[in-house]
This record gives structure tokens, sequence and C-alpha cells, in this order.
């Protein structure tokens, strides 16, 4: 059974005159020590979707439907206070300001030892010792002076490294990471990105990475989830989105990296601004954007579709798979699940990623 | 071929005093009272030559001067030390009457596309303030067609301009930065991470606008950033910045394809890239300390592989070498990487 | 293509106020509080017009008349809200009081804005020096009780020139010692905005693009800290009104011939408990819903002056 697996998840904001969609139909799911990333511009909604998996959407913002099941259990309706308990203990989460999470007047051992208190039953002597060997376990240097130390005086790449050690303290089995190193400088960013990585590995933590940052995924993530304008629109193996884009908006991130033209010419941009809550386009959010727009892709929203490799939400690559598996019938009619596999179960999988 | 280059910059320095309160610098000591002020070195002797028309860009990580540097250049903070100067002419220890005809030739690009616009002021407002300021003899048509054109060589829709900035999106705010600047027709355009608040696919896009309007004005760019990938796609040179020292100064592709400085050498393996992801990023010891005391040595020493007692000691000096670039580099120096 | 453009300035500028009067109109409350003290002003202009009684004729105050009920009690139809002491038709009387106090604390606090907003602009942009000496001064004159400073100067004001050239310049005296009393408000808030907005880019780029110190601090900072005085505005002029009723209720303020709502107060509170309430209780009310109505405008300046609320 997947770990966590998330179905037709809806999220909207409810303002004075308007219901807004910040997140249509989200289906994606995430197996046990897994590691993930949500990739996507500002407004994307990536992180809204990070936060609705812990329920920790503010006050406009509420789950209009959709089922967010953790080990088969579902979350979507549980209690604050249920839901307290499984933020402490099941998934935690990691933030890009690590002063959001650490008490700037308590010293790190206080947070850390009132943190494994507060949801198990281990004496104080027992939770400092913990608290220094997860210290210890995120390669920080003489983790007994750290214990003793303010969040003020340590510096900003050690402050995310004791985020880390808190996040592992209840042995958790996601972390929910919200762009954690781009407040860093790229030295320290690399290093936060490997211990993350070696971390997840070793303990069987699941990894969910949220990040803008396509060269950071592909360090860590095994799989992306590219989102636009709320919805996913390509999910798949991160190496697999990273060398062969299928949907369009991916390509066009992708091609817009600076490396991906010769040094000196014009890079390949895409035209306009993703589009914002309220004036989100009819049919496909991108087609104000999308060089291979087509008269439907104004009209309806395409379905996301598995090729075999990755799940995309574009009408031209389900032509395209169409047109594939047409030709594969009219050849080979009969036996041909192993060269139309994955076109032949276009339909069924509908929905079911 | 000698000419004159665009701007010279000779051992810029620039401290700072840390905000504390007037009374608390004083102290008692045995009976005497002294006074006592936190500085933080943030240039250390800088050197540097801008030729016309191309584009340096200057890379570091937090902390390493970068942007006092760009200040300094600007005219927005007095350095301590050093001397800059434009074309043949000394600009650093100027005062605001006479850098006014400065102010016309050098421009600069801010980092917040949020910040850097006046939120009261409509586009128009913005743009026409400066033509204005700079043209008094300008009439008012000729300056509105001066606005018309600006802003529509920066890919925004003239009828846009009785807009507030909160009305744009951040990628469009850049480009009012941008037709801000030009709008003074300058030589020279100092961009502070210009792209650093941008998402990827905005981020492209005004990229592509700045290459324009470098090969339309001839323009010559300081662009200051720490993303390398722009680096390597955007500059003509690079140079590389730790502590207020100038580590590396190489052309762009010697730079990245024979990093000499181990600072460099870091740098770049950290980069997270696409194409590069089997190679491990060389892990650096520590982090980039604030500089309080004046820096005695190679300032990268405490967090170097490499360092030995003459790094401690000795401050080491940009040194040519062989395929053009420059690093101020014991190891480098004494062949030992 | 001029034309389109004149015509789009016109719609987008007025496009947030549009916004922020849409948002009025919805707060009940806040039309209530505007629509009351609307009618303060209106009837403060034309006091003059639509009191029943001149209260510069010498025959106004006329001994026979005083202390007569208000006309629902006394059915005395020539006075509506009754008489006081000295036989002054109360409802002539509070309309000038009104306008009397009204125009003490407007001008008052333009004295203290345009005081406040230089002095805050200068300590804030040129800071360390200056700052510290302008900030220190603020200090000094806070650290005096308002009330305190303006008895004493008040007092020793009457004691020099006289009673007779007192009652005389009452007016100006009060609007400057109101006004000078309370400079330090606007001039920390002006500051505060100034700090905040100097570390913005955008002034940065002004100074790059060579602009001097002084438009820069009128033209581009000024504008930035507008919604912040906005509010303290509204609720200074309602400070500025209870500072003249309490220093008038103290008998430094207006003199009984000319008076204010403070010193119809005070001269009411003596008839209190002989039976002539009104006296007091009318003009008290008169006050406390004039100063009720400005506090809810300033709250609500407040909440909805807010670049970031009129975006959506």
């Amino acid at each position: 059974m997947d770990l966590l697996d998330v179905r037709n998840l809806n999220v909207n904001f409810q303002l004075k005159r308007e219901d807004l969609a910040a997140l249509i139909d989200i289906n994606f799911s995430l197996k046990h020590g897994e590691r993930i990333a949500f990739v996507g511009e500002s407004g994307a909604g990536k992180s809204i979707l990070g936060f609705s998996i812990v329920n920790l959407i503010s006050r406009p913002g509420y789950i209009k439907s959709g089922s967010i099941k953790l080990n088969g259990n579902e979350l979507s309706h549980l209690s604050n206070r249920q839901m307290r308990h499984i933020r402490g203990k099941r998934i935690a989460m990691i933030f890009q300001d690590p002063m959001m999470t650490l008490n700037p007047v308590l010293t790190v051992g206080e947070q850390m030892v009132e943190a494994i208190r507060s949801h198990t039953d281990l004496r104080k002597k027992e939770a400092k010792n913990l608290a220094i060997a997860k210290l210890a376990q995120v390669q920080i240097a003489s983790p007994e002076n750290r214990f003793n130390q303010y969040p003020h005086e340590l510096s900003g790449g050690m402050r995310q490294r004791v985020i880390i050690a808190i996040a592992l303290l209840l042995k958790p089995d996601i972390i929910i990471a919200d762009e954690p190193t781009t407040a860093l400088d790229v030295t320290i960013q690399a290093e936060i990105l490997e211990l993350l990585k070696h971390i997840c590995d070793d303990n069987n933590v699941a990894l969910i990475l949220i990040s803008h940052d396509l060269g950071v995924v592909s360090r860590v993530a095994e799989r992306t989830i590219v989102m636009y304008a709320g919805r996913i629109v390509e999910q798949g193996p991160t190496l697999e989105i990273i060398n062969d884009p299928q949907h369009p908006y991916t390509q066009g991130l992708l091609n817009a990296l600076p490396q991906m033209s010769l040094p000196g010419h014009r890079l390949n941009q895409i035209e306009g601004a993703m589009p914002s809550l309220n004036d989100r386009p009819k049919g496909c959010a991108f087609h104000t954007r999308c060089p291979y727009v087509m008269d439907k892709c104004k009209q309806k929203q395409p379905d996301s579709l598995y090729n075999g490799v990755s799940h995309v939400a574009c009408f031209m690559v389900e032509d395209m798979m169409k047109e594939i598996s047409d030709e594969s019938y009219d050849f080979d009619e009969g036996d041909g699940p192993d060269n139309g596999a994955y076109l032949l179960s276009i339909s069924q999988q509908k929905g079911d990623v | 071929m000698k000419r004159i280059p665009l701007l010279q910059i000779s051992d810029l320095e620039k401290r700072f005093t840390v905000n504390e309160k007037w009374m608390s610098q004083w102290s008692l000591n045995k009976g005497r009272s002294y006074k006592r002020q936190n500085t933080v070195y943030a240039l250390n002797g800088i050197t540097l030559t801008l030729h016309r028309g191309e584009t340096l860009c200057i890379v570091g990580e937090t902390g390493c001067g970068k942007s006092t540097l760009a200040r300094a250049i600007m005219g927005l903070t007095k350095p301590d030390a050093g001397e800059i100067h434009y074309g043949d002419q000394r600009i650093d220890n100027l005062n605001d009457r006479q850098r006014l005809i400065f102010r016309r030739r050098m421009q600069m690009v801010f980092q917040n596309p949020y910040a850097s616009l006046n939120p009261r002021m409509t586009i128009y407002q913005t743009l026409s303030e400066p033509i204005r300021f700079h043209n008094p003899h300008l009439t008012r048509t000729e300056v509105d067609d001066k606005v018309s054109q600006l802003i529509n060589s920066v890919g925004i829709a003239p009828s846009w301009v009785d807009r507030y900035p909160h009305e744009f999106s951040g990628g469009q705010r850049q480009r009012i930065s941008i037709a801000r600047a030009l709008s003074v027709e300058p030589e020279l355009i100092v961009a502070d991470e210009p792209l650093a608040a941008l998402d990827v696919s905005v981020q492209a896009q005004v990229l592509n606008l700045m290459m324009d309007k470098q090969e339309e004005y001839d323009l010559t760019y300081l662009f200051i950033t720490h993303d390398l990938a722009v680096v390597e796609h955007f500059s003509n040179r690079v140079a590389v910045m730790y502590l207020g020292a100038m580590c590396e100064l190489s052309p762009t592709k010697t730079l990245f394809d024979s990093p000499k400085h181990p600072y460099t050498q870091a740098l770049l393996s950290a980069i997270p890239r696409l194409d590069n992801n089997t190679q491990k990023p060389i892990k650096l010891i520590g982090e980039v300390p604030t500089p309080y005391d004046a820096i005695t040595g190679c300032p990268f020493h405490a967090r170097c592989p490499f360092a030995q007692e003459r790094c401690i000691a000795e401050t080491p000096a940009m040194k040519r070498q062989a395929d053009g670039s420059s690093v101020a580099c014991h190891a480098v120096e004494e062949d030992r990487l | 293509m001029k034309q389109t453009s004149k015509e789009f300035s016109i719609t987008s500028r007025s496009k947030h106020w549009v916004h922020l009067w849409h948002g009025f109109l919805s707060d009940k409350i806040a039309v209530m509080s505007l629509l009351i003290f609307a009618f303060y002003c209106l009837i403060s202009l034309a006091a003059p017009l639509i009191a029943p009684f001149d209260v510069r004729d010498p025959n106004f105050m006329d001994l026979e008349n005083s202390e007569i009920a208000p006309y629902w009690i006394d059915g005395d139809s020539r006075f509506l809200l009754g008489t006081d002491g000295q036989g002054r038709d109360l409802l002539s009387v509070i309309l000038y009081g009104t306008r009397l106090s009204l125009t003490i604390g407007i001008f008052a606090v333009l004295i203290q804005g345009v005081l406040g907003i230089c002095i805050g602009l200068m300590s804030g942009y040129f800071g360390g020096r200056l700052d510290n000496f302008l900030m220190r001064c603020a200090d000094v004159q806070l650290s005096f009780s308002n009330m305190m400073v303006a008895i004493i100067v008040m007092a020793l004001f009457q004691t020099i020139f006289g009673i007779a050239s007192y009652q005389h310049l009452a007016m100006y005296m009060l609007i400057l010692v109101i006004g000078l009393a309370e400079w330090p408000l606007f001039a920390r808030t002006v500051r505060a905005s100034v700090l905040s907005e100097k570390q913005k880019e955008y002034i940065d780029a002004a100074r790059i693009m060579g602009i001097g110190s002084g438009r820069i601090m009128f033209k581009h900072i000024l504008p930035n800290t507008v919604s912040p005085l906005l509010v303290i505005f509204t609720i200074q002029i309602a400070n500025a009104i209870i500072a003249e009723a309490a220093l008038s209720f103290l008998g430094l303020g207006m003199p009984v011939t000319q008076p204010s709502l403070g010193s119809l107060i005070s001269s009411g509170f003596n008839y209190m408990f002989a039976g002539a309430w009104w006296i007091c209780v009318i003009p008290s009310i008169t006050l406390i819903v004039l100063i009720l109505v400005m506090n809810l405008l300033g709250d609500w300046l407040r909440d909805h002056l807010n670049p970031k609320v009129y975006k959506d």
C-alpha cells in the first residue's frame, strides 16, 4: 500500500465575493522512502498542496473535496487535535525560513526536548540523549555545545540542520520540505540537499520537496510533479521529465534555463506570465502561452494520461498517443500488449495515478 | 588597441560600523573610558577594470561585498579608501552636484522588483521624472513620446503607463526598472541580482531583454549574481568575490572550463545543474563568516582544504595566469593544487 | 492613441478610490459616522445662518430667561433645547460651540501635522545626529503631560496679559498650545514610515537619477506615508477637541462669552444638581457623539487605507 495517497483533491479559497479554486483535481501517491518534488513557478499552488496534505491551509482556504490517505487512514476529515498528532509524529515539515519553526527565546535543546516529550513518554535525560544523537546525525559538529545555544547564535545553514534534526526526532514517515534551501548560499545549499537525501535514505523517510528550482529537484527527487496554475500538468520520474519533457510547459520551463541555449544567444523564453487564480482561462490553463495551442485546448481541460513513463495532461500528447495506438492497431491487431501496452491502457488509467 | 577602460576601480575599501547605540559604544576599563565600535570589513581592496561594451559578472555568496561594490560604484555609499575612475575622471570623491553628469552615464537595476518602483507613482511618473530632470528643455509632448517609446521597447503596451506598479507582475516590473535605467541613455548599467526574485520562465524574458538592449545601445553591464548558469550564458568575464576580496577574474569560458581558485571550484561544483548530477559537490568547512576583523592572510583560508601557514600569514595578490585568468591564491601560485 | 491613454489615466487613477468607496458604502457604521460627521461640519459652517439667535447680540443674554428647560419639558417654543444659567438659547450656543471646537481641533492638528511631518521627514531621511537630536526633543516633549504644558502656558498667559486680552486671543492661543504640544506623534509616525521606505530600492533609484533630497523626501517618500497620517489626523482632531474641552472645563480655555463645547459643559456642571441637567448633558452628548464618530472614522481608515487591501 502506498504511504500517502491523494485523490481528486480540490482546494478552494473562499473570498468575499468568489470561491477561487487553488488546487484542482490533484492526484498523486507516495511510497515508503520515496523522494518526490513539486515543481512550479510562484502561484502554481505547490506550497498550498504541501500545506493541504497536513491540513495546514489557513482560513480562507479549505479542502473542497477529495481524499488524503496516510497509510490508508483518511486525513482530510480529522479534527485539529488529531491532525496535530499526525503533524508532530507522522509528517514533519521544514520551511524556507528556519526561524518560522525555531522559537528565538528557547535554546535548541529545550525545543527539541519539548518536542520529544510532548509526543512520547521519554524522561528528560533520555530525551536529551536522543536530541544530541539527532544533532550528530545531521552532521553538526560538537552537538553538546549546540544543544545549549539559542537559534540566533547559529548560522543559516546550521539552523536548517537543526530543523532537519527536529524533523527527525519522532521518526516521521514523511518530511515535507518547502523551499528548504532558497534562503541559503549555493555551497551551503548543496550540503543541505545532500544531507536531506542521505537522511531520508538512511531512515526510510519519504520526502516531499517543494521547489521552484529544477536543478535542486534533479539533485534530490526520484519523481517530479510539475504544477501549473493549480493543476498537475506532468508527473513522472525526474530523469525522464528533465531529459524528455512531454508537456509544453515543462519543455518551456527547461528550455528557458540558460544552460539550454548557446552562450551569448537569446534564451528560449515562454511568453507571458502564469494566470492568477481569479483569471484562469477556460480550458487548459497553459493555452494562452502554449506554442502548440489547438482549438480544443481553449475549450476543455485535458485529462492526465499515463504514457508508460509519466502522466501528462495535454491534448497534443494525447493526440500523439492516440495516433501511435491507432497505428499499432492497424499493424498488429490482437497482440498489441508489448509494443502498445501503455497506449491501450490509456482509457483505464484515467485518474488512476 | 590601448583604450581608456570605461570604469576602473583600484584598491577599493569599505568598512561599516555595526549600528550600535551611540551610548553603548563606550566602555569603562580601569577607570578610563574607551570608545569601541564593531566594524564589518565589507570591501578589502577590490581592483577591477571594466571595458566598454563588455559584460562582467560578479559572483559570490551572501556577505561577500558584491552589493556594496555596486553601491560604491553608483555613489550610494562612500568608500573608505581606493579610487573609482569613470573614463579618465575620478568619481568616488564627487559631491552630488558634481556627480550629476555621471548619473546619466551609469544606471542601476535592482534586485527586488516589488521595492524598486515607487508604489504611489504611476509608470508614467516614474519614467518621465528622470527624463524631465535630465532634459529640462523637452516639451510635454516630447516627454510623452519618449516615455511611450521607452515602455514599448521593453515590451509593455504604452497604454498601460498610467497604471500603478502593483498592477504589474514581477517580470513586468523588472522590465519597467530596466526602462527607467534606460531613460537617461546610460553607457553602463549595474545590475544587482536582477533575476533573483523572478520565476524561471520570466528570468529568461528579462535576460533576453537585457541582451537585446545591450546590442541596441552598446551597453556595458556590471552584472551581480549568485546564479552561475546565468553567468555562463551571459557574461564575457567573471569576477569571483569572497569576503570582500577578489579570488579569481577570468574570461567566462576559462573560468568554467578550468576554475583555479579552490573557492571557485567549490562554488562551481555546488551549483545544482541538470546535467552534472553525478558530480559530488566539494564540501567546504563551515560557512561564510562575518568579517569583524581586518583580514590577514587569504580571506578563504579558514574554509580552504589547501590552506597552509603562508595562507594565514600573507594575503595573496592577484596573479595573471597563462590562460588569461587572474587568481589570488598561494596554492595556485605554488602549484600545489 | 493619446486620447485612449488620457482616458485610461482617469479610470486607473481613480480605480482604487472607487474600490475604497464601494468598501466604505458596504460598511454601515462607517457610512453613519461619515454622515454624522458631515452633519457636524455643515451645522458648524452654517451656524450663523441656522442658529435661532445671534450670540453676539447684546440682548442675547437675558437673565429673565435663565434655566428654562427644553421644549419637550417646558413647552417654551422659543428655546428648543432650553436656556443656560445666563438665559442664552442652548441650541444657538451649542451650534457656535461646535463650530469653535471643530475649528480649534482642525487648526491645532494642522499645526501638529506640518511640524511633525517636516521634523519626521528630516529626522528619518538624514538620520545620524540630527535624528538623535530631534527624537530626543520629541521624547522630552512627550515626557511632559500635554495637559500640564497647556495649563502652565495658558495660566501664565492669563496672569501676564490679563483676562481682557486673554479673552480676545483665547482661540488662537488654544490652537497654538494644542498644536505645539502634540507634534511628536506625527513626527514619530512619519519617521517610522520614512525609515522603512528609505530602505526600499526605489529611493536608491531616485538618488541614482540625481534627484535632490528635498524632492525625494516630499515627492517620493511623503506620499507613501499618507495612509498612517490620515488615520492619526482624524484621531488627533478628536483628541485636540477633547484637550480643548478639558482646558475649557478647567477654566483655561474659551471664555464664557465665547463658549466652546468644553466651556459649556463646564458652566453647565454647576447647574447639574440644581435640577438644570440639560445645560450640561446636551453639550456633553454633542461632544461625545462628535468624538465617537471621528474615532470610528479613524479606525475605518486604518483598516482600509492599506494599499494591499485595495489591491484586489
